[in-house]
């Protein structure tokens, strides 16, 4: 917390709880600001980058090279008329969407950007990550259902039985991550991985990485694995049936979780905000720092972007399948292979 | 306890997968298809009523709008049928004119056709790279047509004019400078024929490219191998033709087994599979990319060698020249004829069918022996292939639906007509 900051508190009241409360407000919005800019720039990047895979130039009419794209886009979406379907559930469709949106955005609090860059670091972080990500599911569920839509339910069904089933692998594979941490505080699984390339969980964990990463993909119903949106099967899915504001938060909040998503592959797996050449680097930027994060981030955001390009869509069964008969019976041996590396054999030294 | 129920659900009119106006009625045990029940008829336009109100060679443009993407092949099965009544010869450079425009139209069909398919599974950028194509494509039927789509260049007696000596080129404009107009006309420089040479000598390596995406792709194979499997026997009784038939196994091909044109004279290969699955077909489809460019390369090497009439000379069906009626009675009074009343045909009846792009596409004329047809007859391919929907998607999941829509190819404008 910069010295100003506190400088300026000085002249409240003395009461400790005040303190408390706006150096709390004052990180969040620290943490707000910059993640709604790189949600809503992120379609921008998206359409560029898929754009050019695509041998088309992308969004470039709103400001130069359409770099205002977003902001246009925020502003008519604003402007839209919310409808309402008459036999809907209203309560439960309004609720929806902020159900998506909340929990993407509540993770960010245990997310460390730096050694100290952290707004609440907590003893099972991982555990807070795990637990509050996957209430967003509710948003889906409670979406499909209150549409009274039949595409809208379909895909509410599927996106639910994906979401869970991915879920699990994800956590397998995040427990690999903490039986080599030993620790649940991110911060400190990110610190464990510390001094350089070669100490970073990727190599160790590499089948867990990309269980993980694609789990990911999965967990954020993202192309190949987009059938709960599925544009050519079920139009729009969940969110057939919402305009304007509704629908923009649906769709910000599947943004939002691709970032998280790949901001967390980072901490587990590519050593957080750990520059790559080790700590002892004279120069300062490739010195440990938060651009270090962001660029990593950005790189496994690249992929997300990558895959929607180049594959076809999964059939929702297939998706099943692949969860339920490759990665988590993947996970649960190397769980069990990692264990037994660790505590019975004298390679244990590999995994920390 | 409440009864259970088959969920109904209601796939299109409005639809981005429909592939224009498909209603399909779909019953669905959870995602598995227990009936899909296809509702044509949103698209009908009357098409055969229609040519019965006008003269012959007013109806040729109808043709084009049946089958929307393959334009020239439709006018082909309808000036054939004509021609057939008549009993007109064609000369023969424009007999290749229409096979080398027939193969063009070919890919200009299939790279529509696996674009969307590729969209409906989900591989986005395969529409975009095939559209790179068809724009090339349809710069070839603008030049000879003056349309990109609703060409109306087949008459009877030959086609509407020979080939242009020069290709049309990009001029400079706000957002195209010098430079980049100069790199847009390289391959502009010469004849149509040139251009149409350049294009059949790049178009093989787009083709390995679209297959490096899609053939050995996983995903791609997990969606089609094994679904919508038509045996040859259904295949035959259904009344599959084109890609559809040969897929399945049963090698039948109308250019092969009753040549037109100059089919006889050009050195091609059927494609044939095996299994009768939708990669089976998508591999049928693309190797007939290949033979379709085979073709045309034949075509361009036998009409740059043979120059000649693209008409034949009887101006009872086939206007004058336009600096003839300036100072010839008898063209002025031939093209006033032909304009205003058209001509007439003999009594009799006639089919004629082409190898479509589609399937077999044919043509029954029933002539009373006036200047309009007594009725038209169109059999369209995509027609028996929509009718097949229930058997092949029965079992299947609601995203087979889709690729099986994809994998019939099918276009309203000729379901309908």
């Amino acid at each position: 917390m910069p010295e100003w900051i506190l400088y300026l508190l000085d002249f409240l009241p003395d009461w400790d709880w005040l303190h408390v409360l706006l150096i709390a407000l004052i990180k969040v919005v620290a943490i707000f600001i910059p993640l709604v800019v790189a949600v809503a720039y992120l379609p921008y990047a998206e359409r560029k980058i898929i754009g050019y895979m695509q041998i088309r130039i992308g969004p470039n009419r709103v400001g130069p090279r359409g770099w205002l794209q977003p902001i246009a886009d925020a502003l008519k979406l604003i402007l839209k008329e919310i409808i309402v379907p008459t036999k809907s559930n209203k309560y439960l469709f309004i609720l929806a969407p902020i159900l998506a949106m909340g929990p993407a955005i509540a993770v960010w609090s245990v997310i460390p950007f730096t050694d100290t860059l952290v707004l609440a670091d907590i003893n099972a972080g991982l555990l807070f990550v795990l637990a509050v990500s996957s209430i967003g599911v509710y948003g889906i569920i409670i979406a499909g259902w209150a549409s009274n839509s039949k595409y809208a339910f379909l895909s509410a069904m599927r996106a639910s039985a994906q979401i869970v089933s991915y879920e699990l692998a994800m956590g397998f594979a995040l427990v690999t991550v903490l039986m080599a941490a030993g620790s649940l505080n991110l911060r400190e699984i990110v610190l464990a991985q510390s001094g350089g390339l070669t100490n970073w969980y990727l190599w160790p964990l590499f089948p867990m990485f990309m269980v993980y990463f694609i789990s990911g993909v999965a967990e954020t119903n993202r192309a190949p694995f987009d059938v709960a949106e599925g544009e050519s099967e079920i139009v729009a899915g969940f969110h057939v049936e919402y305009s304007g504001m509704t629908f923009a938060v649906f769709f910000l909040a599947e943004y939002a979780n691709m970032i998280l998503i790949a901001t967390l592959t980072s901490l587990m797996f590519l050593g957080g905000w750990m520059s790559p050449f080790g700590a002892a680097s004279d120069i300062i930027i490739l010195g440990d720092g938060i651009h270090w994060l962001l660029l990593k981030t950005s790189f496994l955001l690249f992929f997300f972007l990558w895959f929607r390009a180049t594959f076809p869509r999964y059939r929702y069964d297939q998706i099943m399948r692949l969860g339920w008969k490759v990665f988590l019976p993947l996970t649960i041996f190397w769980i069990v292979f990692m264990g037994v590396m660790m505590f019975l054999t004298p390679w244990g030294y590999l995994f920390h | 306890m409440p009864e259970i129920r088959n969920y109904t659900m209601n796939f299109g009119p409005q639809h981005p997968a429909a592939h224009g106006v498909l209603r399909l009625v779909l019953e669905l045990d959870g995602e598995v298809i227990q009936r899909a029940d296809p509702h044509i008829g949103l698209l009908h336009r009357a098409t055969e009523k229609l040519a019965e109100s006008k003269p012959y060679n007013q109806s040729i443009g109808y043709m084009d709008r049946l089958d929307y993407v393959s334009m020239m092949s439709n006018e082909h099965a309808y000036v054939l049928a004509i021609e057939k009544m008549l009993g007109v010869e064609v000369p023969l450079r424009a007999q290749y004119i229409r096979v080398m425009f027939d193969e063009i139209t070919r890919i200009l069909n299939h790279l529509l056709w696996l674009g969307t398919h590729g969209l409906d599974i989900g591989a986005m950028t395969m529409f975009l790279y095939c559209f790179r194509e068809r724009e090339d494509l349809m710069d070839i039927y603008e030049a000879v047509s003056g349309a990109r789509l609703h060409a109306t260049y087949y008459r009877p007696g030959g086609v509407y004019r020979d080939l242009p000596d020069r290709m049309s080129q990009y001029e400079p404009s706000k957002w195209h400078d010098q430079k980049a107009v100069d790199r847009m006309n390289e391959n502009r420089q010469g004849s149509l024929l040139d251009f149409i040479w350049d294009f059949t000598e790049r178009f093989p390596a787009h083709v390995d490219e679209y297959e490096t995406l899609l053939t050995d792709n996983r995903i791609w194979k997990q969606r089609t191998v094994d679904i919508g499997i038509v045996s040859p026997e259904r295949a035959r009784n259904l009344g599959f033709t084109g890609p559809m038939l040969r897929a399945s196994g049963i090698e039948w091909d109308l250019r092969k087994k009753q040549p037109y044109e100059v089919y006889d004279r050009l050195d091609f290969d059927i494609p044939v599979g095996t299994h009768g699955d939708n990669y089976d077909r998508y591999l049928v489809r693309i190797e007939e990319f290949r033979q379709s460019n085979r073709i045309i390369r034949q075509c361009v090497e036998w009409l740059r060698n043979n120059h000649g009439a693209v008409m034949v000379e009887d101006h009872k069906i086939v206007p004058p020249k336009r600096e003839s009626m300036k100072h010839d009675m008898e063209a002025l009074i031939h093209h006033f004829k032909l304009f205003t009343e058209g001509f007439c045909v003999p009594q009799g009846q006639a089919y004629a069918a082409v190898e479509h792009p589609k399937g077999e596409f044919g043509i029954y004329l029933v002539s009373d022996g006036a200047n309009k047809p007594y009725r038209l007859k169109i059999r369209a391919p995509g027609f028996a292939h929509l009718s097949a929907m229930d058997e092949m998607s029965n079992g299947h999941m609601l995203a087979d639906v889709v690729a099986i829509i994809g994998t019939l190819d099918i276009v309203f404008g000729e379901i309908d007509r």
